[in-house]
């Protein structure tokens, strides 16, 4: 028959660490031993890196070109118009432009290991390309389309209406692209102008909070607990971000 | 060549929900418990503070807070006849890393299963004849009853401060509550929280068509809260930043708000973070896992020996973690034979959106678990009879949030860019809402999780391999529950709705919840189920797998509060019998 030995000398032995964190992290791991206490430390806290100060990373992906090419198309998904600034007038260029410089674009957190294969559409992304490298292919190509299907333009020098056509058929899988998928590109340039759109302005995007203004969004306020009985009133609140207000 | 460490008595793998409620249970035995996560430590001033922790791009849509596919997924296919592709990204569900787990971005819906979910086999089979489980449906008994649980849903509710009101307390039917609910031996520690307008909208026309809407109970505080272990929880400040991210208020209830303040003072408790468990290590003669292999986040390999090893990561973890070790039989969808992988199931939800024309709902003022229900149409709470489904889900107006890259519902034909669009987003953001419905998803023969035969892990282990779509079944249910909504959304007398189906194949790609169920499932029978009705292993009778990896088919309702109680009910099983005789807790 088992049985088990918990003995008071085991029980001590493992007191020792009673009334202050035991934190062992040796030098080769990162791995840590927490015992006795909780670990908490003053003055930490897992801001997000672009709301510290000095963080405004200059333009650092896209090529002219490609800043044209993107100003035009996020210009017809989201357009300025009689109810304000669009997606260009929101940033969502600069926006995108350090999304695809940084983790995202690398797809630093995907499954990247081959072999690689079509799927079906319920298998979701099989792409072996980055969103960066998706992006690079895609507006060379979309402009190449554009130059042989347009008297040599490029998609930014085209009539809105020629460059509401060249997305349609983009978003519909009508346009055959060299080495990259024109829908899921559409697709990824579309979540990405939401995103843009309607983020924190700390990311570049929804400059002067016209995204969360156009459609009444307070923003990253965390008490609401004085409004949840006016049911049906408007409240125009002013937004708030995490690291600015627009009165500022 | 892994370095081998001093024994303890237990050691849990991984460290969410059910593990924080193990240890702390099994350190009040007196026993020596190690934690082994292979995410970091994270606290609620340190990492889901009130001054950042409202932001959507971060949490969300850059996932700051789960599992990241480059280190951990798995491949998916709807059927054996495809091949299956890895999950490269995240979307249909969202495993967590780190501690805390999945407990730190849930909602909070809070819900017990009915005393006939636990009977799914029996209970429809003498309600309606054999008949009514069509060829390949696999649901199975629990092996456990809602009445032997009850003690340990209610333990779980006080640990979490679960805000509701009861609809059945010994048999009595309470105005307010869910009628359809099992017998509960008292209420919920606290009131419902405070309804918006959207859920009170929802209500007022339920109630018109005749149904019987009750305020959903909440693991977001309706009042301040100190639990039976003395850690005290803030009230909601309905903010509507819960699923998806970790609470910055202490409102949501989570190991980091309920238990650990208290756990990690506890001498005999240790946790080790950044040490991922690639192997539970097990000797086929003496029926006894004997230790588990960890690698650090350096790459150092030790080898934990411990008297118990407790499984207590996420589902799919589980599943992998046997199929890996080469613990039980794997199953086989051919033969159906074997268990390990077996009856894998998940979650059909389906919406309806209104839109109005008159009403400022503000959908922004929110909670993960604030909304109206109505329950008549969940498990077997209706007559069956002629619908050629089993099953059923509840249907709820939630208002958890009008977070804007998520939350901005158009109406049906809105393309979905230009000036149409953004014009149709301003019009509808504060005057739209959503209907959702919840619905069980029955076990199917094809329906399985096995090993990769082709993909990799960083570890170098096969991938676990998903093998998952709707049946007949679970479409005609969902039909059924969306019909039922539509006609609720009809009565609230919006502009206009718009009913979206579940139609067609499962997708890996949209989200949709992080229900997943089996893989390791309870039972009676050693040929059918992994686990034992205490969720002890049929083959190593030190080992015990905690979490929805038991569900032997998966209900209506949310999972956590039932994988809470079943969390309570093996830890009574381990410190009042188990410790006392170490041995099989059931005979095969």
């Amino acid at each position: 028959m088992e049985t088990f030995d918990v003995s008071r000398r085991k029980l001590l032995s493992a007191g020792l660490g009673l009334g202050s964190v035991v934190v062992s992290a040796s030098t080769t791991t990162q791995a840590r031993s927490i015992a006795g206490a909780v670990p908490w430390e003053t003055d930490q806290a897992s801001a997000p890196l672009d709301a510290l100060a000095g963080a405004s990373p200059p333009a650092s992906f896209f090529t002219a070109s490609e800043r044209a090419f993107i100003d035009a198309a996020v210009s017809r998904l989201i357009p300025q118009d009689e109810l304000g600034g669009g997606a260009k007038e929101a940033g969502v260029t600069a926006f995108l432009d350090r999304q695809l410089a940084g983790s995202y674009g690398k797809a630093r957190t995907w499954y990247m290991q081959g072999p690689w294969s079509e799927g079906t559409l319920s298998q979701g992304n099989q792409s072996r390309l980055t969103p960066a490298q998706t992006y690079r292919a895609a507006i060379k190509a979309i402009d190449s389309y554009c130059q042989n299907t347009f008297s040599n333009k490029t998609f930014a020098k085209l009539a809105e209406g020629e460059q509401d056509e060249v997305l349609t058929h983009l978003e519909n899988g009508k346009i055959e692209l060299e080495g990259v998928k024109g829908k899921s590109f559409f697709e990824a340039l579309l979540q990405n102008t939401l995103e843009g759109f309607l983020s924190d302005p700390i990311y570049g995007g929804n400059r002067d909070m016209i995204g969360w203004k156009l459609i009444g969004f307070p923003g990253t306020r965390y008490d609401y607990r004085d409004y949840v009985s006016k049911h049906g009133e408007k409240l125009a609140l002013s937004p708030v971000g995490l690291k600015t207000n627009p009165q500022d | 060549m892994a370095r081998k460490l001093p024994s303890v008595d237990v050691v849990l793998v991984g460290f969410g929900w059910t593990a924080s409620m193990l240890a702390q249970e099994l350190t009040d035995s007196g026993l020596k418990v190690l934690a082994l996560e292979r995410g970091t430590w994270r606290d609620t001033p340190t990492d889901f503070a009130v001054t950042f922790v409202q932001d959507e791009l971060r949490y969300y849509y850059r996932k700051a807070l789960f599992q990241e596919p480059a280190q951990e997924t798995l491949t998916f296919r709807n059927s054996a006849s495809e091949r299956a592709l890895p999950m490269r990204e995240l979307g249909s569900f969202l495993p967590a890393s780190g501690v805390g787990g999945a407990g730190v971005h849930w909602n909070g819906q809070y819900w017990r299963f009915l005393p006939s979910d636990f009977m799914a086999q029996s209970h429809n089979v003498e309600r309606y004849g054999a008949g009514a489980i069509p060829d390949g449906m696999t649901v199975q008994d629990w092996g456990v009853t809602y009445d032997e649980l009850e003690p340990y849903y209610d333990k779980f509710e006080r640990l979490c401060g679960i805000s509701g009101k009861a609809g059945n307390i010994k048999g009595s039917i309470q105005n307010g509550g869910n009628p359809f609910e099992g017998a509960r031996a008292r209420d919920y520690p606290n009131p419902p929280m405070q309804m918006t307008y959207g859920p009170t909208l929802f209500a007022e026309a339920a109630r018109q068509i005749g149904h019987k809407p009750f305020a959903c109970a909440s693991a977001n505080m309706s009042q301040p809260y100190t639990n039976p272990l003395g850690v005290t929880l803030g009230q909601c400040s309905y903010c509507g930043f819960c699923e998806k991210y970790g609470c910055g208020n202490y409102s949501k209830a989570s190991p980091q708000t309920t238990i650990l303040p208290v756990l990690m003072r506890k001498p005999n408790f240790e946790l080790r973070t950044g040490s991922e468990v690639i192997r539970i290590n097990h000797d086929k003669n003496s029926k006894r896992a004997t230790s588990v292999t960890y690698v650090t986040e350096q790459g150092e390999e030790f080898e934990q020996p411990a008297e118990i090893v407790v499984m207590s990561a996420f589902i799919l973890h589980n599943a992998h973690l046997l199929l890996t070790s080469g613990i039980g039989t794997p199953y086989d969808p051919q033969t159906g034979q074997g268990v390990i992988g077996k009856n894998y199931a998940y979650q059909i939800v389906s919406s309806v959106d209104v839109f109005f024309d008159d009403k400022i709902i503000n959908p922004f003022i929110g909670a993960g678990a604030l909304g109206m229900a109505i329950d008549e149409f969940n498990g077997d709470n209706f007559d069956h009879t002629g619908l050629g489904f089993i099953g059923g889900g509840y249907i709820a107006l939630w208002n958890t949030n009008g977070r804007p890259i998520e939350t901005h519902p158009v109406p049906e034909g809105t393309p979905k860019w230009g000036g149409k669009f953004k014009k149709a987003v301003a019009e509808n953001y504060l005057k739209s809402a959503t209907i959702a419905t919840h619905g069980s998803v029955m076990s199917h023969r094809g329906n399985h999780l096995d090993l990769d035969p082709t993909y990799r892990d960083i570890h170098g282990r096969p991938l676990m391999r998903m093998t998952f779509d709707y049946t007949d079944n679970e479409h005609k249910m969902s039909d059924y529950l969306t019909d039922r909504a539509t006609e609720i959304a009809k009565a609230m007398k919006p502009r206009e709705f718009h009913a979206k189906k579940r139609e067609g194949h499962y997708s890996i790609v949209p989200y949709q919840t992080t229900h997943n169920t089996g893989g390791a499932i309870m039972g009676s029978d050693p040929k059918s189920s992994a686990l034992n009705r205490y969720l002890q292993s049929w083959d190593l009778h030190n080992l015990f797998v905690m979490g929805a990896s038991a569900f032997p088919q998966n209900p209506g309702y949310n999972p956590t509060g039932t994988i809470g109680a079943l969390t309570y009910w093996a830890a009574d099983a381990i410190k009042n019998q188990y410790l006392k005789n170490p041995g099989p807790l059931v005979q095969a």
